[in-house]
């Protein structure tokens, strides 16, 4: 079931109601603080935000004064999915009994750590039931907000506090966890990622998966520049560069039907992405050359496998 | 909250059960954080908003509503942290960030 969505055409004609107030603490030039603002401008009634602890949390909340315009909900680490189901279950209930004329969207802000690790049950419970909600993944790729300890979204061979590169180690030896996969075969309508630069895509998939009833998971990729080591002013170029070296593709699952929604014919070499951050320049070094020659066929066969599920799920 | 060594935002005033107004967070400045700041120079300035749809803030404020095409823009200096995204993402280079001068 999915209800008629407007998808974003011009810059004109997106609201210009900001649901996010300025004055909140986080550092100059954050990317999740993008992300989030772009995904509240855009929803078409005023949503109900359900927030994981994280660094957008600590940094809206500082009391006694909060940056949210929106009724917003702070949850721990692992709940937000939980806390959601019970938002929407509540509303369901109150509708049913006459208490309120029609539902808000819901939707769930939560960090990588709040979703690739600690809330992934919670997650996985709620999309099991069903609710209709949006679930937001803001992916800065690492525990920013303790000082950037390594979690299962930092991608093969960065480096953070807790993955520090040497004689033995590149940087983190794991790759990172294909989340919308883990979500795609729960058999949700939609699931999608999204990148900070490219707002139109983004806030297209945001309207989509808000006109679907049912759980929707939305994976966005907003770089931080405190634990990334680059400048502030590069945020968004570096979100820009991802997608333009293939190292985040950007694509949806819809109905179990993959679609690359931002093609790359051709693909910048994976330096011009690297170069510019802190957590991976040590790759470009001679010595750690097996691990970016690693770091390249990982990137590859990943767009191979997306190109490949793309064509096979298209004909269907 | 008398400590005369805070700024002045940060004496505030608790409200009974600590509750507290949604966007509250406008009496707070973070004009200090800046290093540099963004100065618009409106005659290169061709109205496409990309400066404002990256604004972390939102410390960029468009001057007309929406649906009425390109509008320019002015800049929040109480919200703007200085981060520098305007500039490097407008077109135009219509933004350039000038270096903040302390009175001593």
């Amino acid at each position: 079931m999915m209800e008629e969505f407007k998808p974003v055409r011009s810059i004109f004609e997106i609201p210009r109601k900001e649901r996010l107030a300025p004055g909140h603490r986080a550092c100059a030039g954050c990317g999740p603080m993008i992300a989030i603002r772009q995904i509240l401008l855009v929803s078409p009634e005023e949503p109900i935000v359900v927030n994981a602890t994280g660094c957008v949390e600590v940094a809206t909340s500082v009391y006694p004064q909060t940056a949210w315009i929106v009724p917003w909900a702070h949850v721990a680490f692992e709940n937000s999915a939980a806390v959601a189901s019970g938002v929407e279950a509540a509303m369901k209930s109150l509708k049913r009994r006459g208490g309120i004329d029609k539902e808000r969207p819901v939707i769930v802000f939560a960090g990588d750590g709040g979703t690739f690790d600690i809330g992934l049950q919670a997650l996985s419970g709620a999309l099991e039931r069903g609710h209709k909600m949006l679930y937001v993944c803001y992916d800065n790729e690492a525990y920013m907000n303790t000082g950037i300890q390594r979690s299962s979204a930092t991608p093969y061979g960065a480096w953070t506090t807790t993955s520090p590169f040497g004689k033995v180690w590149p940087g983190k030896r794991e790759r990172k966890k294909d989340i919308i996969s883990i979500v795609a075969s729960h058999g949700v309508p939609y699931t999608a990622t999204a990148s900070i630069y490219h707002w139109k895509d983004l806030m297209t998939k945001v309207r989509k998966a808000l006109s679907y009833d049912g759980p929707t998971f939305l994976h966005v990729y907003a770089p931080c520049n405190r634990g990334w080591r680059f400048d502030p002013s590069l945020t968004v170029e570096v979100a820009r560069r991802a997608v333009e070296t293939r190292f985040f593709p950007l694509y949806e699952v819809e109905e179990g039907k993959y679609r690359i929604t931002v093609p790359v014919p051709k693909p910048r070499p994976l330096e011009d992405f690297l170069s510019i951050q802190g957590r991976f320049r040590h790759l470009l070094r001679p010595e750690y050359r097996e691990a970016l020659e690693t770091l390249k066929k990982m990137v590859d066969d990943r767009w191979t496998w997306l190109e490949r599920m793309a064509t096979a799920t298209s004909k269907s | 909250m008398k400590d005369p060594k805070l700024k002045p935002q940060l004496r505030f005033q608790i409200n009974p059960g600590g509750w507290f107004e949604g966007g509250s967070s406008v009496e707070y400045t973070t004009n200090d954080w800046r290093l540099e700041r963004p100065v618009i120079n409106l005659d290169k300035c061709v109205g496409c908003l990309y400066c404002w749809i990256y604004c972390p803030e939102p410390a960029i404020i468009p001057l007309d509503r929406e649906g009425r095409g390109p509008t320019k823009v002015e800049v929040d200096y109480d919200h703007c942290k200085g981060c520098g995204i305007c500039a490097q993402v407008c077109p135009t280079k219509a933004i350039e960030m000038v270096r903040e001068e302390v009175k001593v």
